[in-house]
């Protein structure tokens, strides 16, 4: 014989004897197979001893069920992460903060070769737990350890408070009763919440993660929808995404990426001088129509921008430039036209001025070729002389686009940041450690 | 490999060890504990009906862990205030024998230790930690479980309990310990808690409506 040989009487079953309540003869189902401790009645309530073949009543207790029945109907099945597990028992239990009770319910799920897990539900969120297998790391000479270390994460704490176990119903792996109290600490690490469970001496760890109610409506194929999210919840992930650091590091690389741009392009550009020629517009000369031509000039290189400046050091009056670039072979023209003014005087606040003695536009994609400007200013009736220079520029970078791409990149990023830090602050504020308020009123008005 | 084989001096059952170092075993036809000596095997006593099995594991249930196969040859049943639960004597492959314990479905795997020095029962205390072979293991629950019976091979003579406590201990790692207190001395057990499917088991029970 060099194998093992299997036992003779074949495979065992899972042996399903008909059980009934000894308090009201209601049926009972066990539906964890002989490993929960306590089952609960669903007719009358009472909490069963589930491992005594009598089911000896441990506990009686009156709750109306029917106003809050669970939103998970126990015997549902799903899949949750890969394993099938049927819901056998849920509890609903409640803190006192400040006076208000919230309450929340958690349901205990069953495979009989995983073991249990639990789901818990507070207001529209949910958290799929399991017990820690590994043991948190806390500061132990602290009574309220801050921080709690699991699998190399820290876990910021967030709340303690003591629960009461209102009502139950189904089966427990644990012995539970109605009016049961433990203490609760909870550490965030969003999408995870470590939690600490005292009872009498007994400390339970569990370790749980936030899923969304349609995914479990899905997983358990419920009718309807889940109930609404309320409000932010201590695990749940940041809507935004975990990290905004890590967001800023990728906008700080486009960034990066933009300025190498525009040093490119201000490498490349070669910003020449095609002419600058100063005109004279003597006083009293005839206004309108006087318009002339330059000289043919050059546009070389790639077709790129032109820059055509004004600029006169004109006092208190005006004057209208309309430009047209033409080009003399093909005849192709781009026509424009400017204004400079400048104003400037004394009055009761002091000396004051207003308009600008400079313009600049630019000429956007104009090919190479030869050109020249057909130049025709206008001023005002009785001008004094002006004098007025016009300049040609070929192939300048545009620095406005980079302002655009800039604004582009940091307008969200801020937008953001914010959306980020809104989140935070709503979630920290359900805690033992609420935000700060970033107006603070002065109390001192003396 | 030749295995001892002998006969129930009770009803004559043949009686094949899987595991050459079995000092225990217990006749599969009428529930005897028989006990090794010698030249024969004696009968120390008979194990009550054993209450409903919940356990997905059962004798000669086979898995690996770290790359050792192994097999269930023999149990030791316990009850306390969570239900009942097993520690499986475990066959290696490599000829030592393990532990496999299955309370309420949380699966770990423990060897004995020795060579460290141990608390008196009267000394522990929850929240106290030890250091054995470079690992902190922090004492979490202390349980006084009810000796229920016994099926299959075992290492040592095991029967006639009343309750036993022992000691459940954790680490940062997913080490664990357990202290037991069944005999005179304290007796160490050290291994890891392990993932069901890591395991990798077959011939496993079958639940009707599961799988």
């Amino acid at each position: 014989m060099s194998s093992v040989t299997p036992p003779s009487e074949g495979p065992p079953k899972a042996e399903t004897k008909p059980l009934n309540c000894p308090h009201c003869g209601a049926a009972i189902t066990l539906r964890a197979l002989g490993q929960a401790v306590v089952v609960v009645c669903e007719g009358c309530r009472s909490i069963l001893d589930a491992q005594d073949p009598q089911l000896k009543i441990l506990q009686t207790f009156q709750k109306a069920m029917a106003s809050d029945p669970p939103l998970i109907p126990l015997g549902s099945r799903g899949k949750i992460r890969g394993t099938e597990y049927e819901v056998i028992g849920v509890q609903r239990r409640s803190i006192k903060v400040e006076g208000i009770r919230y309450l929340w319910h958690e349901y205990v799920l069953f495979n009989p070769y995983k073991g249990f897990r639990y789901l818990t539900e507070f207001q529209g969120h949910w958290n799929d737990v399991v017990v820690c297998k590994d043991q948190p790391i806390v500061d132990a000479r602290l009574s309220i350890p801050l921080e709690a270390n699991y699998l190399g994460e820290i876990y910021q704490h967030f709340q303690t408070a003591d629960a009461n176990s209102d009502f139950v119903l189904g089966e427990f792996p644990w012995q539970v009763r109605v009016g049961d109290q433990a203490r609760l600490t909870d550490y965030i690490h969003p999408p995870r919440v470590l939690s600490r469970e005292k009872t009498g001496s007994e400390i339970t760890w569990s370790i749980g993660e936030y899923v969304y109610g349609q995914d479990l409506w899905n997983t358990f194929h419920l009718p309807g929808s889940p109930p609404e999210a309320m409000g932010v919840y201590e695990n749940q992930p940041s809507p935004v995404g975990a990290d905004v650091k890590a967001i800023w590091v990728v906008c700080g690389a486009f960034l990066i990426c933009l300025l190498a741009l525009m040093i490119g392009f201000e490498m490349q550009s070669k910003k020449e001088n095609v002419f600058s020629v100063r005109y004279h517009l003597g006083s009293g000369d005839p206004t309108g129509e006087a318009s002339f031509v330059t000289d043919v000039f050059e546009l070389s290189g790639r077709t790129s921008d032109v820059q055509v400046t004004t600029w006169s050091d004109l006092q208190n009056t005006w004057i209208d430039v309309n430009y047209a670039l033409i080009n003399v072979d093909t005849g192709r023209a781009w026509d424009f036209g400017r204004e400079i003014s400048f104003y400037s005087g004394y009055d009761s606040d002091g000396a004051w001025s207003e308009g600008n003695r400079t313009d600049q536009v630019t000429v956007p994609s104009v090919p190479s070729g030869r050109y020249y400007l057909r130049i025709e200013p206008e001023v005002e009736p009785l001008h004094p002389p002006i004098e007025y220079t016009v300049e040609l520029q070929r192939d300048v970078p545009v620095y406005s686009f980079y302002g655009i791409g800039f604004l582009a990149l940091i307008l969200p990023m801020a937008a953001v940041t914010w959306r980020s830090f809104s989140f935070e602050r709503s979630r920290w504020s359900e805690s033992d450690h609420p935000p700060s308020p970033i107006f603070t009123s002065s109390e001192d008005d003396s | 490999m030749t295995r001892p084989v002998g006969n129930c001096p009770n009803c004559g059952a043949k009686i094949v060890f899987q595991w050459s170092s079995s000092v225990q075993t217990v006749c599969e036809h009428c529930k005897s504990i028989l006990v090794r000596t010698d030249i024969d095997l004696k009968k120390v006593g008979v194990v009550a009906d054993l209450p409903p099995d919940v356990s997905p594991i059962q004798l000669y249930t086979e898995g690996v862990y770290r790359n050792r196969s192994f097999v269930v040859v023999g149990r030791i049943l316990y009850q306390y205030d969570q239900g009942g639960w097993n520690e499986w004597h475990l066959m290696m492959n490599d000829g030592n024998s393990g532990w496999l314990s299955d309370a309420q479905e949380e699966y770990a795997i423990s060897f004995r230790a020795s060579g460290e020095k141990l608390p008196a029962e009267t000394q522990l205390q929850v929240g106290q930690t030890y250091d054995w072979n470079g690992d902190v293991f922090n004492l979490t629950v202390i349980t006084k479980a009810r000796y229920r019976g016994v099926q299959g091979e075992l290492p040592f003579e095991y029967w006639d309990k009343s309750e036993v406590t022992f000691a459940d201990l954790r680490t940062a790692s997913k080490k664990f310990a357990t202290l037991d207190y069944g005999d005179a001395d304290p007796v160490l057990y050290v291994g890891e808690f392990m993932e069901f499917d890591d395991l990798k088991m077959k011939n496993l029970r079958q639940f009707e409506g599961w799988r």
